[in-house]
This record gives C-alpha cells, structure tokens and sequence, in this order.
C-alpha cells in the first residue's frame, strides 16, 4: 500500500449550478447562426457546447454540443453536424478560442455550400445562456484517500465544475483534480491519468467511475 | 404525510440533496409568497402541494395563495389560456374590465408584504400591477404554450408580463421577445409522491379491480385533463383504427380542474364517441386520485399524449419515470422528455398514432428499450429536486445575479 501523504492545503469541492437563461434569439439557417455565433456572449456558447453532458446523459456518445446536433438531425446537414460534433474541446483553452473554431467550421461549409437550408417553425436554433452559481459543497479532502471517498459523494455538477469549468470558463488550463494531486500530493503520474480522461466522450457518471477507479489502483500500489 | 428531503436521498443520492441544502442558507428566511388560480387539479397546483413544503424545509418562508375569481373571470382566463395557444379569440374592454375588477378584489385580502411574489400563469399576472407598493422582486411563471398565440392574446398580458424582473417559460421556443430575463425551467415529477412511487402487483391489480379494469387485454392509456388541447377523441380514434389489427383496452383518464369550464362538454362529447364500447374506459377521478393514476400508468403497455397543444406535458415525464413507452405529439414541452425512437414515439397526425399504437404493441422489446431510456432521461432532468434547484437559482438571480458568473 502507498503511505498517504498528507496535503498543505486541502482540497475544497465547489459545484456550480447553472439557471438557463432564454436570449429570445433565434437563428432559422446557418447564416443567422454564424451572424448569432459572432456576437453573444461567451456564456452562450459556454451552454450550448456543455448543457448535452448534462441533460443527454443517456445519449453519450451522441455529439455533445447543440450546433452539431442541430446542423445534423434539423437542419439534416449531417457533413457540417459531424465536423462541429468532431470539434476536439480539450485543445481549447478559452471560449474565445473555441467560439472562432465553430465560426470557423461554419464559415468554410458556407462557401462550398451551394444552397442553405432552413429549420422548419419551431425548429429553430434557440440560443440560451448559463448563469453559473458557484458554492462550497462543504465536502474537503487532505489526502488521496479522502479525495476519492468524497469524489462518490459530490454531485455531478460539481464534478462538471472542477472538470470543465476550471479549464475552460475560469480559464485555469488544467482541471482541478489534477492540479491539485499533481501539486499538492505530488501525485505527478496520477494526475497526468486523470488529465488523459477526456471528459467530453464520458457521461459525467461514468467520468466518475474512471476517476475512482484510477485513485483506487493508485491507492491499492 | 409530510415527505423530507432526506427521503430523496436514495432517489437521487446525498450531493444534489446537499445542494439543495446549501443553496437554502443563502435564501434562509426570504418570503415567497406563491400565487395561481386553483388549489387542486392540474399540473401548477400539483407542483406547489409538493414544492412549498420542500421550500420551508429549506429555510425559506413559503406560501401558497390562491386568487378567488368570478365565473365571468374564469371563462376569460380560459379563452385567454386557448387564445395563448393560438385559438382565435377577441378580448375587447369588458374582458379588460373583468380582468382588473379580479385582481383588484384580489389585491385587498393577499398578504404580498413579501421579499419575492412568484405568480404563476396569466390569471393572477395583472397582480404586478401593486408592486410599487411593496419592495418585493416579482417573477411570472408560465406553464403555458406561448410560442404561436392569437393575434391580441399576448398583448392582452404583456403590458403586466413586462413588469416583473423575470419570467419562467418551460420551453425554449415559448421565449418572447421582451426587455427583461427569460429563464427556461422545466417542470417536473415528484418521486416519492402517490402518483409516482413505486406500487406492487397487488396494489396495482386491486386499484385496478375496483375501477372496473381486466387485464386480460393490453392497456394502452391516456391520462389528461378533459380538453380539446389534449385531444382525447382524437386519441379514441386512433386507437380504434389500431385495434382492427393488434386487440387492447383504452384508458382515458382525466378529470378537470376548477379554472376549467370547457371540461365536461368535453367529457360529454368523448363519451359520445365512444359508444358503449366495454373496451373504453372513460374515468372521470377526481384530482385526488393520485394512486389511481400510478397503478393505470404501471399497468399500461402503452401511454399516449396526444397533444394539439402543451406547456410541457408532465404526465409524460410520470410515464416515462415508469419505464412505459410514449407517445406523445411533438408539441410544447414534450420534445425536450422525448427523443424521436430514443426515448419514446413523437407523432404528428391521429394516423401516426394509431400506426405506433400497433407497432408498440406488437414490439415489446423495443417498447420496452424506449421505456428504460425515458426512465433515464426523466432521471437526470425532469425530478422535483432539479426544480426546487431552479427556483432556488430563479430566486438568487433576482435578489442579486446579473453576472454570469456568481460566486455564492
């Protein structure tokens, strides 16, 4: 068995709840996409490439963002809905960079379109926000064993929190969990393992499962 | 009997109940004073006999009032409720006259010194009207379809709709176009409630027994308000063209609510149509036949709703949440709890339904498959305690958020 290492800092599980917020704009085909895509706000974008993992559970691995989803099966533009489903997040550090990725695809199916389809009434691509509310769970780890005990019992928001949101919407570059068994536990192998999970093609229970399962191993050497 | 948080904890595991928890401290003491039309029947008031309780559990001072209406008042909110969903009706200054006369009754017997009214679809909407002389924060929920209204409807309430701080819709496509927040919060189920828990066999088949039901037939069941928006003779019909080929019984069970006045010629006119067929079971329960509901829901093959129209459909969800096969018209809310083959059936026409009315039957496997993954679906999205953690949210944004990052 590994001698557990006890942390300076512990680690403090936040979740993050999100209220959707309806912007009352709509785009009927690509070009009032791209037009939408350029000038929302990030939080816009943020919802519509994350709110799959969390309500489509189910689907995974259906693409998880809403414009593939929707080039694909309303706007039956299945070639742009595989290359906006394909859009590697990981690579993203900022919404700023992962909006111009989707502009970008968008863009260049535009010009080798010949004609542009439109969504049928109430079809229509509907764009949301997410107001994130971010709180302490209560829940803190000092060692790797403490940290997998409480990572069964947090909600999947707060795994989404310190998995997604930290890299990408707080822009850290890293997720929480691995920052913090990397730095603090000097845990540098594991936290590369759990960084090596992409979290985009697990349903957040099954990211869970893989989580544990690599502390366990970890704890069992 | 009373049900605690504590007993969704096996439903839906300690963390989203800590959650719930922790976002009650900061709302600790608010006032919330809840406002709709009627106590019993429906899908609103069904919601607040289980929400309020939770909400108090959590710390918030809750209450639930309703606004007493005349009969005059309660056809106008009627058409007004059709008209919101598209039928063509005319309000002229009478109506107008009405409405006022209503809430101006109303006003002087509620209690609106609150911290947050939380008013709930378009009948008691013109309350807003007495805000200025109260501090409270004011949110309008509709439950309803307002995505294509009747010319004259939605003006009829957006001059009192503009006046809140937030409005609540259950589906994306009901957003309007108006200078204030819009948030999207879906409605839900409650787990643990009559209507949803789990019932034995027995339970199920003497309920069953006492309504006059054999199971010796496959059941395929609607279960809805009597109300043209849910089409129920359109569903006999359907299910009359599906029985030439795969034989079944057909529930249709409903009753109306007391804002309802449309419901009994509707009654009237099922009945008619369906004869003395003994394979038609036309129940007309009470609202409080939750246990009902749960064993003909559970002892169904298949549920149908087929909506013209729909603020969000919960009776889906409840069927769903029972692993059954539905299907359900792609109207209102009811796209968000079904995907199309995945997690249940989305028809269109009363042909399309009679033809999955004998696919589903004759397909158990596949029926079966729809079933389990409705059952997830409702799982991760569509529970009270994701509900109570929207309002909760709904309630934070108010008093405070305008960022979209909020630290707590």
């Amino acid at each position: 068995m590994m001698e557990l290492r006890r942390a300076a800092e512990p680690f403090e599980f936040y979740s993050r709840l999100n209220l959707t917020l309806l912007t009352g704009r709509r785009a009927r085909d690509l070009a009032e996409l791209l037009e939408n895509l350029r000038s929302v706000p990030g939080s816009v974008v943020y919802h519509h490439t994350h709110r799959l993992l969390i309500q489509h559970q189910f689907l995974s691995p259906e693409p998880p963002n809403d414009f593939a989803y929707w080039a694909s099966n309303i706007l039956l533009e299945e070639h742009l809905g595989e290359e906006l489903a394909s859009i590697d997040l990981l690579r993203f550090g900022t919404i700023r960079e992962l909006r111009e990725e989707l502009i970008r695809v968008i863009q260049n199916h535009l010009e080798r379109a010949s004609d542009v389809r439109a969504a049928p009434p109430g079809m229509e691509f509907f764009f949301m926000r997410s107001v994130s509310f971010i709180l302490k769970t209560g829940l803190r780890a000092q060692d790797l064993k403490e940290f997998g005990d409480a990572l069964k019992h947090v909600s999947l928001s707060s795994i989404s929190y310190h998995v997604f949101d930290a890299r990408l919407r707080l822009e850290s570059g890293d997720n929480d969990f691995s920052r913090w068994i990397e730095n603090a536990l000097g845990e540098s192998e594991l936290a590369a393992k759990l960084r090596s999970l992409d979290p985009y093609t697990h349903t957040e229970e099954g990211l869970r499962g893989a989580m544990i399962a690599a502390i366990n191993r970890r704890l069992g050497e | 009997m009373a049900v605690g948080l504590n007993q969704y904890i096996p439903v839906v595991g300690d963390g989203v109940v800590n959650e719930l928890r922790l976002l009650g401290e900061r709302l600790a003491g608010k006032r919330i004073v809840n406002v709709n039309s009627t106590r019993v029947g429906g899908g609103v008031a069904e919601i607040l006999t289980r929400m309020v309780p939770l909400l108090r559990e959590l710390g918030l001072d809750a209450r639930w009032e309703v606004m007493r209406g005349t009969e005059d008042f309660f056809v106008l909110t009627k058409n007004l409720h059709n008209a919101l969903h598209g039928r063509p009706v005319s309000f002229g200054a009478r109506d107008a006259g009405t409405y006022d006369e209503v809430c101006t009754e109303n006003l002087k017997s509620l209690d609106l010194d609150v911290d947050l009214a939380f008013i709930h679809d378009p009948q008691p909407a013109g309350l807003v009207r007495s805000r200025d002389s109260h501090s409270a924060k004011w949110i309008w929920r509709c439950h309803i379809d307002v995505s294509a209204p009747a010319p004259g409807a939605w003006e009829f309430i957006a001059p009192m709709v503009e006046r809140y701080d937030l409005s609540v819709f259950s589906a994306p496509q009901f957003a309007r176009s108006l200078d204030m927040p819009q948030a999207l919060i879906s409605p839900s189920i409650d787990p643990l409630s009559d209507k949803n828990r789990e019932l034995g066999e027995t339970e199920i088949q003497s309920i069953l027994a006492r309504l006059g039901i054999h199971s010796d037939k496959p059941i395929v069941t609607q279960v809805s308000r009597f109300d043209r928006l849910k089409d129920p003779v359109g569903v006999l019909h359907a299910w009359q063209s599906a029985r030439k080929r795969v034989d079944s019984q057909l529930i249709l069970a409903g009753g109306s609510a007391s804002d309802d006045p449309e419901g009994a010629q509707v009654l009237k006119e099922v009945r008619e149509q369906a004869g003395d067929d003994r394979d038609v079971h036309i129940l007309d329960l009470p609202p409080t036949a939750n246990l009902e509901i749960n064993a003909i829901q559970r002892a169904s093959q298949v549920v149908v709703q087929k909506s013209i129209k729909e603020g969000f459909g919960l009776t889906v969800s409840e069927a769903l949440w029972k692993k059954k096969p539905v299907i359900a018209g792609a109207v209102g809310g009811i796209p968000l709890q079904i995907t199309h083959k995945y997690s249940g059936v989305l028809t269109h026409t009363i042909d399309g339904t009679a033809f999955w009315i004998k696919q589903l039957l004759s397909t158990p496997d596949f029926a079966r498959r729809l079933g389990e993954n409705g059952h997830n679906h409702v799982f991760n999205n569509f529970l009270l305690t994701r509900h109570v953690r929207d309002y909760l949210l709904a309630f934070l944004f108010v008093a405070d958020g305008k960022e979209d990052i909020v630290r707590l």
